[in-house]
């Protein structure tokens, strides 16, 4: 295969698409109806398993006040009405997938590449990435990077890797529970750590928790991991402290589960101008440094700029009239109100 | 204004006016206090915002709600005297509070 066949080989591996949003958080969604309004295609990636961004994974069920004439809205609910509002538009969600890679092509489009392999061609690129991509915590314990990937996993990606292994698993949620009773059978042991007697998991999983102690198939310890000890990346030891003092447990795998935060990730190595992880913007396109690559809600910054889900949704619709020209070029644009344009409420399927 | 002593894990310490209604963390917040990240904004969501409350003061703090017992697994370190601070209101018996911040919120 020569160079050139190759190349185009991979060309049509790729996704072509007229706009890729990174982030399926509220403002995210939101950019899909404006986008669609305007005969934009998209495609939506986000590394949470589910739309809705922090609404769906910080706060389902707390109550939103501000997003006007819904007097009260929880974060849940306002993710499955945009849901509903957007699907019109047949966006494509790819969920689970962090976006690594973007990079200009010599036509002017973008190639993005996710974890997963996925490659998109696209014209227009929206970061709608809120504060970051949500990445498993990182317990703050002396030198646990080292053994990121060979001992310490935030994740199972293959479960033979774990097979004759002495395990910990540190956590009281279902992701440490699960682990747990999957992992069982194959480890050579497993020890389940957490801080207190109680599990917030489901109440079935706590119960075949708890037999697996009461058969003595696991060990389950209250307290917490104040030390590692081993060398090369490959882990030996840990120091268990428990009320009953500092105890040294032999483990070679060791998962922690403390939740997700926010960090910025690959975005910072994309070639865009930051300022404190933020990315500034101006307030007439929220097109970012690079023409073609715009950013909006809780990511972008510019002077005056407020975190809220209604400033977000303002930036999207301008910065869908800016990505129609882009897409669009020789387009002449004329602005339409849903509430009167049949061509609109055709789009929607309301006419 | 009630006085808010917040001691970071070198020792340094700083007292903070706090506005009574406001929460601790948001008084904490307003005076950037280094270690209070308050990741959620308060939502009880993050456990970013944890603190310790010294001794003598955890009879006037109170103890964690379920849900905040439930948010503090996803602390590093947590002990008996564990808060988090977002979910502290400020009140005039709380003049004189004495919180620690840990060494690393994660």
């Amino acid at each position: 295969m020569t160079a050139q066949d190759a190349a185009a080989a991979e060309a049509t591996e790729c996704i072509e698409t007229d706009v890729v949003i990174i982030g399926a958080g509220p403002v995210g969604l939101f950019a899909v109806f404006e986008l669609g309004l305007l005969d934009l295609k998209a495609h939506v990636i986000d590394i949470l398993g589910k739309p809705g961004g922090q609404c769906s994974e910080l706060y389902p069920e707390k109550p939103i006040y501000d997003v006007p004439a819904l007097p009260v809205v929880t974060g849940q609910e306002l993710t499955d009405r945009l849901m509903e509002q957007i699907r019109p538009f047949n966006a494509q969600f790819h969920f689970g997938e962090r976006v690594d890679g973007l990079a200009r092509q010599p036509d002017g489009r973008f190639l993005l590449t996710t974890d997963a392999g996925t490659r998109f061609l696209t014209k227009v690129v929206v970061i709608a990435a809120g504060g970051g991509s949500f990445t498993p915590k990182r317990p703050p314990l002396e030198g646990i990077e080292a053994y990121e990937g060979t001992s310490v996993f935030y994740a199972v990606r293959r479960m033979e890797a774990f097979r004759g292994k002495n395990v910990l698993i540190v956590g009281g949620g279902d992701s440490a529970l699960d682990w747990t009773l999957n992992l069982q059978p194959i480890a050579k042991s497993l020890t389940l750590l957490h801080r207190r007697d109680e599990f917030r998991g489901a109440p079935h999983s706590v119960e075949q928790m708890r037999a697996l102690v009461a058969a003595e198939k696991i060990r389950l310890m209250i307290g917490q991991v104040t030390a590692l000890h081993g060398g090369d990346g490959v882990l030996e030891a840990v120091t268990v402290k428990t009320k009953a003092g500092e105890e040294r447990l032999p483990v070679e795998i060791m998962m922690p589960f403390f939740g997700l935060t926010m960090k910025l990730g690959p975005v910072a190595g994309w070639g865009l101008n930051l300022a404190e992880n933020l990315i500034p913007v101006d307030t007439e396109k929220f097109e970012t440094n690079e023409p073609g690559i715009f950013a909006i809600g809780d990511i972008n910054s510019y002077p005056g700029k407020l975190k809220l889900i209604l400033s977000g949704f303002h930036e999207a619709a301008l910065m869908a009239q800016a990505a129609q020209k882009i897409v669009y070029p020789d387009k002449k644009v004329m602005f339409q109100y849903t509430t009167s344009s049949s061509s609109l409420q055709k789009k929607l399927g309301v006419k | 204004m009630v006085k808010i002593t917040f001691i970071q894990p070198d020792g340094t310490s700083q007292v903070v006016n706090a506005e009574e209604g406001l929460t601790v963390m948001e008084s904490a917040k307003m005076a950037d206090v280094p270690g209070i990240d308050a990741e959620c904004g308060g939502a009880c969501a993050c456990a970013t915002c944890h603190v310790y409350v010294d001794a003598a003061w955890r009879d006037k703090t109170g103890s964690p709600s379920d849900m905040e017992e439930d948010m503090l697994d996803f602390a590093f370190d947590v002990r008996e005297e564990s808060r988090l601070c977002c979910q502290i209101k400020v009140t005039p018996e709380l003049d004189g509070l004495v919180l620690r911040v840990p060494a690393k919120q994660f």
